[in-house]
């Protein structure tokens, strides 16, 4: 019974997630819902997402009420084919719940721990997920992000391939040294970290300025890349929210920052505390500021950005993906337009400049279907 | 890369960084280099309870042992800290800084503002406080308020292995005297560090538990007591803020009055002995610039108007506990209800 009947359980974000909350259900027991579809709002003490359903089926079940603290791998609900009697999902349930143990509060087993290379003399952090033979991804994070920017992405995406998540140099877990700082160099650290890995051709997946490192790295290196993804990509018109990167490098305490940060997303509630905090320990990093200042330097001239790549999209012989957050208030939803033929543009209603935090189910579709064209 | 360390090993970590980093570093106090149980200078001890362990092999022109002379010491690296050094003294416990009060309220607190701003003081006092550690009245107090009370002197009193690093780094880098507390009973706990230097900006409190019912203002060892009630309190739906001061001197008054805005209702936890304290200190604060917001009378738990006991049974109950703690919050989220 158990192929007709699928569970919806609490999603595990991030190494340290242990338990999440039910903040609200977006569907009523009963509705159809497609695959991927958001269902349930969950909150955890780092950010808010959306759970999504594993198969398509109606609802038939909300097991867990809103407010509810569940453990992760716990069951929210169940989606079954209309044909499953009602008693067969009880009983499912009650079985369910009768055998559920959390999983081990043992970090070994919480899944793919980040790994660390050496690149000319550089650490370079990285967190790889997923198996298979086809060709990998490759997650690039935005100005003074992380690996962690993919939090929502990573296993979904990693479903079907492998899949890479690094920190450019300067940021998150990677040695601090950033060179001259240009696009130009983060793209040739990720050409590097591909060599080092003997990743030969990878589908770049590149957000804000991750964007603009990916489209320099397809165009410098023909080859490398497979496909182009940018979300909200810096690199693609002059207009940007310099005061946001410049808020963003001065800021030194939580009251500071937190104003900088809400502009990320079109849902500024998204930004927790613990969010602030994480930041705040990046920023703390001896070398951070330095080192973000120097990226910052490499790609804004004036408060605009003084590496356009737009117009040679076509140059780099592959396809290209486009996504941008309707909302983004740090670059804006205009560069997706007027971009060469041939290239998929999507815009996501309702979403910051974050989108793939923000709206992770359907950016996740996207990139799939993408990939998969 | 953050792994897990000690608090204990969070501080050495952060000596050794920093003098690393900047050869006017140095270290000094009362067996930093050798002390007892040690065969030899590469065998050091590293101070009472071993936190400098292993910087005189590292720096050896940078650390130094001075004679059971506090007043003579902390003297000299007043003084030291005047002529372009850095040092940081170790003054085994706060206990014994009644010995050097001059040095420390009447000179280095003084020279930054007498000299018309044109002196500076980058001086760091590491000193152990707390009870718990069955060492007695002389060994157990926390003064932390008499130097809170003295402008021109700045006091940290770290929490968290995590903390004491960023917090210990900013000092040493400070322009102004400092006092650094470390609670002894804190030097073994683990947590999350990353391995390269980093500040934290003295004068911002930490929130270490959100919720909406009651804030607690705590600071020390005392925050992880508080925490151990919220969690009690949070399954009896008594949602407890932490505001973690992190220092006393510069004082987060924003943070702690934001919180209060919020919840309407406050516990102020302090280790130290009740009269004109931190909590003391923090209740008038509150009276004062949030009275508005207050749906129930402040609550203070600290230790009693007393000598730290030798006596183990004595000192377990001159402590706050987390017991003490809930049920104070539990008084003052049901008042008026």
């Amino acid at each position: 019974m158990s192929d007709a009947i699928q569970t919806l359980t609490m999603p595990k974000w991030g190494l340290s997630m242990k338990e999440g909350k039910v903040t609200g259900w977006l569907v009523d027991e009963g509705a159809t819902v497609e695959s991927g579809a958001e269902l349930v709002d969950i909150e955890t003490e780092k950010i808010s997402s959306a759970a999504e359903a594993p198969a398509g089926g109606v609802l038939r079940r909300r097991v867990a009420a809103q407010g509810d603290v569940l453990p992760v791998s716990g069951l929210l609900g169940i989606i079954a084919d209309p044909s499953v009697p009602d008693a067969d999902i009880d009983a499912f349930v009650a079985d369910f719940q009768a055998n559920f143990a959390p999983p081990e509060d043992d970090d070994e087993d919480a899944g793919p721990a980040t790994e660390t290379i050496e690149i000319d003399g550089a650490n370079v952090r990285y967190l790889v997920k997923g198996e298979g033979d086809g060709v990998p991804i490759i997650l690039i994070h935005g100005f003074g992000g992380d690996l962690n920017n993919w939090l929502f992405n990573h296993d979904a995406l990693a479903e079907a391939r492998i899949v890479y998540a690094l920190d450019l140099p300067g940021h998150g877990g990677s040695a601090k040294a950033v060179a001259d700082g240009s696009v130009a160099a983060l793209a040739g650290a990720v050409r590097k970290f591909m060599d080092a890995l003997g990743i030969e051709q990878a589908n770049l997946v590149g957000h804000s300025l991750g964007g603009a490192v990916a489209l320099a790295l397809a165009l410098g290196h023909a080859g490398r890349a497979a496909s182009l993804t940018l979300i909200c990509s810096a690199g693609l018109g002059t207009e940007i929210n310099s005061e946001y990167i410049q808020g963003f490098i001065g800021a030194t305490r939580r009251k500071e920052i937190k104003p900088w940060l809400e502009q990320l997303f079109a849902d500024p509630s998204l930004v927790s505390r613990q969010l602030v905090d994480d930041i705040l320990k990046f920023k703390r990093l001896d070398g951070v500021e330095d080192a973000l200042r120097t990226i910052a330097d490499g790609f804004l001239a004036d408060g605009t950005q003084s590496a356009v790549l737009a117009d040679r999209l076509g140059d780099a012989g592959v396809p290209v993906l486009v996504v941008w957050g309707a909302e983004d208030r740090i670059i804006p939803v205009a560069h997706a337009q007027g971009l060469p033929g041939g290239v998929t543009v999507e815009i996501v209603a309702g979403s910051g400049h974050m989108v793939q935090m923000e709206a992770a189910g359907t950016v996740n579709g996207l990139i799939e279907g993408f990939l998969n064209r | 890369m953050a792994r897990t360390i000690t608090y204990q090993q969070a501080i050495n970590e952060a000596l050794d960084q920093e003098m690393t980093r900047d050869p006017s570093v140095i270290v000094m106090g009362e067996d930093v280099v050798g002390g007892q149980g040690a065969e030899g200078e590469m065998d050091a001890w590293g101070g009472v309870l071993g936190i400098t362990k292993g910087l005189y092999e590292k720096h050896p022109n940078q650390i130094m042992d001075t004679p059971i002379t506090e007043s003579a010491f902390i003297g000299a690296a007043v003084g030291a800290a005047t002529q372009g050094l850095r040092p940081v003294a170790e003054l085994m416990f706060c206990d014994f800084l009644g010995v050097c009060f001059d040095q420390m309220y009447n000179q280095a607190a003084k020279f930054r503002y007498m000299f018309g701003g044109k002196a500076e003081t980058p001086l760091v006092v590491r000193t152990m406080i707390g009870a718990g550690f069955r060492a007695a009245a002389q060994h157990s107090q926390s003064l932390y308020s008499v130097f809170t009370h003295v402008p021109g002197l700045k006091c940290v009193v770290p929490s968290s292995p995590y903390d004491v690093k960023g917090l210990l780094i900013a000092s040493i880098r400070d322009n102004d005297p400092i006092i650094f507390f470390e609670h002894k009973m804190l030097y073994t706990m683990e947590g999350d560090v990353p391995e390269e230097p980093y500040v934290i900006p003295l004068g911002e409190a930490a929130i270490t538990r959100e919720g909406g019912d009651v804030t607690i203002v705590t600071l020390g060892r005392m925050v992880h007591l508080a925490g151990a009630a919220a969690v009690a309190l949070a399954k009896e739906g008594i949602e407890c803020e932490i505001v973690d001061l992190r220092t006393t001197s510069p004082l987060d008054e924003d943070t702690i009055l934001e919180s209060v805005e919020n919840t309407g209702r406050v516990v102020v936890v302090d280790e130290a002995n009740p009269r004109c304290s931190i909590a003391t200190d923090i209740s008038a604060l509150i009276a004062q610039e949030a009275f508005g917001a207050l749906k129930a009378p402040i609550r203070m738990v600290t230790a009693p108007h007393s000598p730290v006991p030798f006596s183990d049974a004595l000192e377990d109950l001159y402590i706050p506990s987390a017991e003490q703690i809930a049920a104070a919050a539990r008084d003052v989220a049901g008042y008026g209800e």
